[in-house]
């Protein structure tokens, strides 16, 4: 408990013991990976907002990450927060009212995935040479319809953005992109196929048959609940070949072979005899071990899971966890893990997005994130799991998370900041790098939205502490909007119990 | 139960009072039972949910009860408070044997011990206003006025660190956290000694259970409360918590003082349960005993150790001492196929394919054996026992292969008299030899587990795991 305390003297201490089973994992994900700095998921300024009568909630509201082949990376944050929402809009799966919003963009840079594509939808493929031959991206920014300056994209100046920046978040808006045109090829003509080596698929222009490829056939989810996922009057096998029917042509017999191979791979033993039974003749375990087949049937490359073990006991929980490393590190996956749990998060991932009411407000390795987290959100949130720190009492972060029903001007987190100063309420802080990152993180860059980090403020102000008082005001302003935030997000954590 | 008749008589009076100052003990639990009887005609065999246990909760001391779901632990926690009546066994309250309480004389009990249930949404009534919901304990026992009823829940309000403003407000104006406050303001309005937490931080985010643990562990200060904490996150119990009781299957496998258990586990399902708890620190770097399949269901139990389908650390017969553990595991696998198809009702599709003789629609044993076996190096010994089983499971009589399997791989752990006459005898005849609790520390700490027995040569659990799987 007291090596506990101070997590950073742990680590260092701990290092040894721990070099050489994370440093050789991460080694030889790194010679399967190939190139692990080329990231299969880009994420940039994703915003999904829902339209109510009420009100409009900006769900998620300017998201920026990577997802690499053979990486987990970790979202953690509270209910309401968007991390669901985030990943149904990698998903394509957000429904009315729900909308990703122009300038929005989520690419898919996955070679094969691209030749299969240009190959198969020729008419909605692009050649980004040809289109930029025509078009200078610098001059984009001066169209009347598109507000973005070069920060839109995180750069400083306007000679950096391409026009991969553009076609993704404003293809709507540009008249040289067709409506369907949603693969974009660089290096390499449309006329063959076998030639392209670079390029990405826009998942917010993905609509119909490209879509439904996309999903389930090169981007899985595994969902909380398995039995939602699961349909209670088919069988676990007719359910698999049904997956295998519509992405691999499978049928009969072959597909038959096939679910119990995939059944056998999560490690359910008697398969065979497993792959005619029903949903419901399946124990909690079990289920989410078949869902993790279907998610794996078609060999995708990217993973999405949504707190795939919040509904499971630890020992459960501990197999599920194994199993999905397993699969990771025989499949090069790309893996999106959403969770509330930072001890999840701790023992699964490689980096983590701490979100805050639709936004990232930290990333960072996961070491540095234990060892040395900057943002107070991410720090309150350590402070209150029991065990972490010595002390009768748990630190608590006081209210609620807000709903973010209007753009933010001010830190979404400032109300609740034990940090706060005055410009936190009048100022939008942008992410900043922070930190040099743990040494066992390696690469990962560890940023933070936070004042605190931004030397023109903390110059000025000192950061006074706020009285207990203020922020139980803010829990009884926010008493009658916290059911809107819980809304916005589909999960109640819950462990079964008679 | 004429002894209990008597001692209700005699200790009505101190529920009331609270007067038993000599003792230090507020319950007493021994060997409590609840079966829930099968559906149908003829009843069929009971889900066994508490299966024995035995075990003493201290006047404002809090007992953490943890274990995996289906384990048996909420069961536990609702016949404690007479929310499911007792098949068998005593729970004594300052010395009243309260299962054998009924109408006016339990409702008068029911003052004195509450529950706080898991899931805010659902134990609240949407349609009553909050101060009718925290006051209607109140106007069921008629206490007092309702002028100072409701003053009483104002004050209660307030306690629980809301607002008396919120008397008129309903369910769903409030967060979880704010709903679980009113859940636990409910349970005080009766000023209870003994409350049953149900789960009652699991449903809410880590940053609001926070706060409720910190008003919980206020509570118990303020009035002296003794608690029953039920669980499955276990850095919860170790922080609220000041004795432990680890359920698995109906029984207790391990009870003893927090830190000492969490440090220093002796039983081997207290050891498992602790290594798969994820912790919130990337630089910990821990041997994670994964447990194997599920625990099996509780109107089946095993005989034995209850643990024994899945223990880590079960001990082996000393004939087959220098078998691999691949191999061990692989045997596992085996009888818990064995046992999932012996259980599996067939559907008479299979059925009628079985009597013409046609191969049933879940695959043959060989295929499963070639799955478990065809990369293990199999001695010969072992390899006739597989042939005999595969024999019999090839005609059907799964229970007869396992039945064989268990002869010849089980041992003391599974109920086989450990040097008695074996083979010949059948299993029914004798009855099944259940492990033992034994001290495991100078703090009272006892532990369901044959390796702990002084008289027998085992080695110690710990040992054994270090060996099997690290």
């Amino acid at each position: 408990m007291a090596m506990e305390s101070n997590p950073t003297a742990d680590a260092q201490s701990t290092a040894t013991s721990t070099l050489d089973t994370t440093a050789t994992a991460a080694s030889n994900a790194t010679t399967t990976a190939g190139d692990r700095n080329d990231p299969i998921i880009t994420v940039r300024n994703l915003q999904t907002s829902f339209f109510t009568d009420k009100e409009v909630i900006r769900a998620v509201d300017g998201v920026d990450f990577d997802i690499r082949p053979g990486e987990t990376v970790g979202v953690v944050g509270e209910s309401g927060s968007g991390k669901s929402v985030t990943a149904r809009s990698i998903m394509g799966l957000v429904d009315s009212p729900g909308h990703i919003l122009e300038g929005s963009s989520i690419r898919f840079q996955h070679v094969p995935t691209l030749r299969s594509f240009a190959t198969t939808f020729a008419g909605r493929t692009v050649s980004l040479d040809e289109l930029e031959a025509e078009h200078d991206p610098t001059s984009l920014f001066d169209h009347p319809e598109i507000d973005a300056t070069p920060s839109t994209f995180g750069y400083d100046d306007r000679e950096e953005a391409t026009l991969e920046d553009f076609v993704g978040a404003y293809g709507d808006t540009l008249e040289f992109i067709g409506a369907d045109e949603c693969v974009f090829v660089r290096d390499g003509g449309t006329d063959d196929p076998e030639s392209i080596t670079d390029g990405f698929v826009e998942l917010t222009r993905c609509t119909g048959e490209i879509q439904r490829k996309m999903r389930g056939g090169r981007i899985s989810m595994v969902f909380q609940d398995p039995l939602t996922s699961l349909n209670p009057v088919y069988t676990v096998g007719n359910q698999l070949e049904e997956t295998l029917r519509l992405h691999q042509d499978l049928s009969g017999q072959a597909a038959t072979e096939e679910a119990v191979e995939l059944l056998e791979a999560v490690g359910i033993p008697d398969a065979r005899r497993r792959v005619t039974e029903y949903p419901h003749q399946f124990s909690g375990g079990m289920r989410q071990r078949a869902v993790i087949a279907m998610a794996l049937a078609c060999d995708p490359e990217v993973l999405i899971c949504d707190e795939p073990t919040t509904a499971l006991d630890v020992t459960i929980q501990a197999q599920i966890l194994d199993l999905l490393k397993e699969l990771q590190h025989e499949r090069d996956l790309g893996i999106l893990f959403i969770t509330h749990d930072m001890g999840v998060i701790a023992e699964v991932t490689d980096r983590v997005n701490v979100m805050y009411a639709g936004e990232i407000v930290e990333t960072a390795g996961v070491h540095s994130l234990f060892g040395d987290p900057k943002h107070p959100y991410t720090q309150g949130l350590l402070e209150s799991i029991p065990g972490r720190q010595q002390g009768e009492r748990l630190q608590t972060i006081e209210g609620n998370v807000p709903t973010p029903n209007e753009p933010a001007t001010y830190c979404r987190f400032a109300p609740r900041c034990p940090k706060a100063f005055g410009d936190c309420e009048a100022v939008h802080p942008e992410t900043v790098p922070v930190g040099d990152g743990h040494p066992e993180d390696e690469q990962a860059a560890h940023t933070t939205a936070c004042l605190l980090y931004v030397d023109e403020y903390t110059a000025a102000t000192h950061p006074s502490s706020r009285t207990p008082d203020q922020g139980a005001g803010e829990v009884e302003a926010m008493g009658g909007s916290a059911d809107a935030a819980t809304d916005t997000e589909t999960e109640t954590p819950r462990g079964d119990d008679r | 139960m004429s002894q209990n008749a008597l001692e209700t008589g005699t200790a009505e009076a101190d529920v009331d009072t609270g007067s038993r100052q000599d003792s230090d003990v507020m319950v007493e639990v021994r060997n409590l039972r609840t079966y829930y009887e099968g559906d149908g005609l003829l009843g069929g065999t009971p889900v066994k949910a508490v299966d024995g246990v035995s075990f003493d909760i201290k006047r404002g001391e809090t007992l953490g009860l943890v274990g995996e779901s289906g384990c048996g632990k909420s069961t536990l926690g609702r016949t404690l408070i007479q929310l499911e009546s007792a098949t068998g066994g005593e729970i004594r309250f300052d010395g009243t044997d309260i299962t054998t309480l009924s109408g006016a004389d339990l409702k008068d009990w029911r003052r004195n011990a509450q529950m706080v249930f898991q899931d805010p949404d659902s134990s609240l009534n949407d349609r009553m206003t909050i101060g009718e919901i925290v006051r209607e304990p109140l106007d069921v026992h008629s206490w007092k006025t309702p002028r100072e009823r409701r003053q009483h829940v104002k004050e209660l309000l307030d306690t629980v660190g809301l607002q008396r403003e919120h008397y008129y407000r309903y369910p769903h104006q409030f967060s979880g956290g704010q709903r679980q406050r009113i859940g636990i303001a409910r349970t005080l309005t009766l000023e209870p000694e003994f409350i049953v937490l149900d789960e009652p931080v699991s449903a809410l985010d880590v940053s609001v259970q926070a706060e409720v643990i910190n008003l919980l562990e206020d509570l118990q200060e303020e009035f002296g409360l003794t608690y029953l904490f039920i669980a499955h996150d276990l850095s919860v119990v170790r922080h609220i918590c000041d004795r432990v009781a680890v359920m698995y299957l109906g029984n207790i496998m391990e009870i003893g003082p927090t830190e000492e258990l969490f440090s220093n586990p002796a039983n081997p399902y207290t050891h498992s349960l602790l290594s798969a708890i994820p912790e919130p620190d990337p630089t910990a770097h821990k041997d994670r005993i994964t447990l194997q399949g599920t625990p099996p269901s509780p109107r089946f139990p095993p005989s034995g150790c209850p643990f024994s389908t899945r223990c880590p650390a079960r001990i082996r017969p000393p004939e087959y001492q220098d078998l691999d553990n691949e191999l061990w595991h692989q045997l596992d696998t085996l009888r818990e196929v064995l046992r999932e198809r012996d259980r599996t009702e067939k559907s008479v599709t299979d059925r009628i394919r079985e009597l013409l003789g046609k191969e049933p629609h879940f695959g043959t044993i060989d295929e499963i054996y070639a799955e478990l076996f065809d990369d293990q190096v199999v001695p010969p010994a072992v390899e006739e026992v597989l042939d005999d089983a595969a024999e019999l499971a090839r005609g059907g009589n799964e229970q007869a292969a396992l039945d064989l399997l268990g002869a010849e791989f089980g041992s003391v752990c599974e109920g086989h008299a450990p040097d008695g006459a074996d083979e010949a005898n059948d299993a029914d005849a004798e009855e099944p030899v259940e492990p033992d609790y034994h001290v495991v520390s100078p703090s009272g700490r006892r532990s369901l587990c044959h390796r702990h027995d002084s008289d027998a040569d085992y080695r110690k659990p710990e040992h054994v795991l270090d060996d099997r799987h690290r």
